[in-house]
């Protein structure tokens, strides 16, 4: 099926440029009739004068301005500050729907939980075969330190952000695992703020399910996970600092949770103490809500260069007193390799099929994948297993023959740094655009999962849209932007 | 019930207390530049270059400053050069980055009005200095300071940051006026005395306007300026918020609030240096600073705000891990 125009009653000065194809839209059918769930929505929208909607799309981008929502893009002397896209159509989710997704997510996180207390203990899942050890051993993100050390309820986990697509036939599947340092969630919430002033009454006859609690849940998570006789654990949450892209994130998720932001500088490490300087002296630290990888946290363990850690953290943390969230080691499991195992992985420890499935997945290591790869790189996408971010991706349709070459070399010299999947046409969500008519763009969705006594998953998440036209990075370090996620009923 | 003991990071004490010296510094800075812009419209006893050196001293620059005769390009770098630390576009970028590093310690309300400061400032920044016009940036920049400091009277605990960033404010505005009053002192007191023309008392004028207190002088002594009488009013004067004296009871009121909250802390150094100076000033009598060394008098002021400054990194901000621990 090629690309058409909407037709029919909804062919308005609105939806004038609405295209359909193979990509499943999440506001059409592929026939072109509305989905229910969409119909108020597009009914509003329709009523609203076209200037009107365009006011309250500016009254948003001033708002996002003054609260410093914003990111700074160099090259001026003073450096000019723009704030992160954000479009003003939400993206619906069912309620049927979304509940199948929190019982995969669900089943997910516990699973890869029990995985890495395997991997860093006895690693029954290698010894049988079922993961092959050179896939753990070989991930740059693998920790040695953490053998053998017991994590509080065996916790490794505690925050991740799982980003989902929508495949043509409407199926949700994972892209991927992000169980390191996920960001995005202050966007998740301000956008539902700044939704709730511009489209209100919209979003009340919606009867949209409340996101607003993620904060409280992520608190009484990093409680719940303090070192053994601290019943009133000071937390704290560690940023790289005001350089950092999440900073924004940082100060507000410490400030609408109540706890400290802190710097590697505000930490003194004494006897395997952690304390933070402030203007009464040392003060006991207990729990660490880190934003700071792995690699920069502890210039003794890790990275001897960073200056963004405190020296000591590690063997602080070794003695059971300190608990860091998430962590350390973490990112084997999200090991882009290591992602294909996932499946077995929850069949390993759960004993039941994934709820969720994965994108089908070529490992390089396999030589029969590897082959068939090579022959088709200009329909797969190409990516590192160890970068996040959009970075060090080949998108074949979207390729150069010097670009194809580059990789072939590079998956030759390093098989296990590479995996390719199939070029994805995921799902389409509607998106006001600047001449004040509607589009299809491509869009994912991050759900925010904690794990701590309990799984708590606020419902909805991150959607981020491609808003270039055509584009399928929804990166917002490459033109991405962002929307709000209503889960209905 | 749960309840996280208050503390306040020594870093962020530190942040706050220089968002606000920052924002004090701006609004002085500002006021002065414009206070003189408007001088010069008049026919004045001294030359363009004289009064410009004399903001220049005022401002902390070094006497010997080349001067170009260029009074707008001179103001362009006073207000809006962004490569200048001390013009009041850097101030205002200062503090907010300040604040900005300290995002989750201040109110929302703070940190919105401050940042809105810092977008209406730098749309106001003119493309060269031949396009400098100030009759929309200074009062942007004056009351974008007064509504933050009522948005933080308003909005924040007044707490430990609280109390430093009466500090930093306090602190920054006894130093401004004390260097004000100094320059005054050599360049306006030495030469008139006491007998007033009418040139001269359009500077006098202009000296209380660059501390807001020419209303406030006149309700207590009328019109009538007097050398003495200004000294006395923007030293000794316990009521007016600009005056050297409550400056000082400010400081030293909010000096002792944070010992107080920081339980354990080795002040006792820093609050004697701070409640001698209160109370220097406090039994201070005007004929007595006249008749000995007026200019030595400031300058001893401001050596002890200086000590202040000192003392309270020691104290709180860069004390030695070594020295907290034996505590």
């Amino acid at each position: 099926m090629g690309t058409t125009l909407l037709r029919g009653e909804f062919d308005s000065r609105l939806l004038r440029e609405y295209f359909l194809d193979d990509a499943y839209d999440e506001m059409f059918t592929s026939n072109g009739v509305i989905r229910p769930h969409y119909a108020a929505l597009l009914k509003v929208l329709s009523d609203l004068p076209s200037e009107e909607l365009q006011r309250r799309k500016q009254s948003a981008d001033v708002s996002f301005l003054m609260q410093g929502i914003t990111f700074t893009v160099y090259g001026r002397e003073e450096g000019t500050e723009r704030i992160f896209p954000y479009d003003l159509i939400p993206r619906l989710v069912t309620g049927e729907d979304w509940d199948r997704i929190e019982r995969g997510l669900t089943q997910r996180i516990t699973a890869l939980n029990l995985f890495l207390h395997d991997v860093y203990h006895d690693g029954k899942i290698l010894a049988q075969g079922v993961i092959p050890r050179e896939i753990v051993y070989s991930c740059q993100h693998f920790r040695r330190q953490m053998r053998g050390l017991q994590v509080p309820r065996n916790v490794y986990v505690a925050v991740a952000g799982t980003d989902l697509l929508r495949l043509n036939n409407g199926e949700y599947v994972v892209l991927e695992d992000n169980l390191r340092v996920p960001s995005g969630v202050s966007y998740m919430l301000t956008n539902r703020r700044i939704m709730k002033r511009t489209l209100p009454y919209l979003f009340h006859s919606y009867g949209v399910r409340p996101i607003e609690n993620y904060t409280q849940a992520l608190l009484s998570t990093l409680r719940s996970l303090a070192p053994e006789g601290r019943p009133e654990p000071v937390i704290v949450l560690l940023t790289p600092g005001v350089y950092n892209s999440a900073y924004f994130e940082h100060t507000y998720l410490a400030r609408q949770m109540g706890i400290e932001l802190v710097e590697g500088r505000d930490l003194v490490i004494h006897d395997n103490v952690v304390y933070m300087r402030t203007t009464g002296g040392l003060k006991r630290v207990d729990v660490i809500y880190r934003r700071v990888d792995d690699d920069f946290i502890d210039p003794l363990a890790f990275r001897p260069d960073s200056i963004l850690g405190a020296a000591g953290l590690f063997n602080a943390y070794r003695s059971g007193n300190v608990t860091l969230a998430n962590a350390f080691g973490t990112g084997v499991a999200d090991d882009k390799a290591l992602y294909a195992y996932v499946p077995a992985i929850i069949r390993y420890y759960l004993g039941e099929d994934p709820i969720i499935n994965n994108v089908e997945t070529y490992l390089m290591t396999d030589r029969a994948q590897r082959e068939y790869t090579l022959e088709n790189l200009q329909n797969l996408v190409v990516k590192a297993v160890g970068e996040s971010g959009g970075y060090g991706m080949l998108i074949g349709p979207q390729s150069t023959a010097a670009d194809r070459e580059e990789f072939r070399r590079r998956i030759e010299v390093n098989p296990r740094n590479y995996i390719a999947q199939p070029t994805l046409d995921f799902s389409r969500s509607p998106c006001l655009l600047e001449d004040g008519t509607i589009e299809p763009r491509h869009v994912d969705l991050r759900p925010y999962i904690l794990y701590g006594d309990k799984v708590t998953i606020v419902p909805g998440g991150l959607t981020r849209v491609a808003l270039r036209k055509g584009s399928l990075v929804v990166n917002s370090s490459q033109g991405g932007g962002s929307k709000d996620t209503w889960v209905l009923g | 019930m749960y309840q996280q003991e208050t503390q306040l990071l020594s870093r962020v004490a530190d942040s706050l207390y220089w968002t606000s010296r920052y924002l004090e510094r701006a609004e002085h800075t500002a006021r002065l530049v414009d206070i003189n812009m408007g001088l010069m419209l008049d026919k004045s006893a001294i030359s363009e270059e004289r009064r410009w050196r004399r903001v220049l001293a005022a401002l902390g620059y070094p006497r010997d400053i080349e001067w170009n005769d260029d009074v707008h390009s001179l103001v362009y770098t006073l207000c809006f050069s962004t490569t200048h630390a001390g013009s009041v576009i850097s101030c205002v970028i200062a503090a907010r980055e300040n604040a900005r590093q300290i995002r989750e310690a201040i109110s929302t309300e703070q940190w919105q009005r401050l940042n809105r400061l810092f977008h209406d400032v730098s749309r106001l920044r003119p493309e060269s200095p031949s396009d400098t016009q100030l009759s929309e940036f200074m009062p942007t920049v004056i009351d974008g300071v007064h509504l933050f400091q009522g948005v933080t009277d308003t909005t924040l605990s007044h707490g430990e940051g609280w109390q430093f960033l009466q500090v930093g404010r306090f602190l920054e505005r006894a130093t401004a006026t004390a260097k004000l009053l100094d320059v005054h002192q050599e360049e306006v007191f030495a030469e008139t005395g006491d007998a007033v023309d009418a040139y001269g008392y359009l500077e006098w004028i202009g000296l209380l306007r660059t501390c807001t207190a020419f209303e406030a002088y006149c309700k207590v002594y009328t019109a009538d300026l007097t050398y003495e009488r200004i000294l006395e009013f923007l030293l000794l004067d316990a009521e007016f918020p600009h005056s050297i004296r409550f400056s000082i009871d400010h400081l030293h009121q909010s000096l002792d609030a944070i010992q107080q909250e920081s339980l354990g802390q080795q002040a006792a150094e820093l609050m004697r240096v701070s409640g001698k100076l209160q109370a220097s000033l406090g039994y201070a009598q005007i004929s007595e600073i006249v008749a000995q060394d007026p200019a030595r008098y400031l300058r001893r002021i401001l050596e002890q705000c200086r000590l202040i400054h000192d003392l309270i990194y020691e104290v709180y901000i860069q004390y030695s891990v070594q020295t907290a621990l034996a505590m």
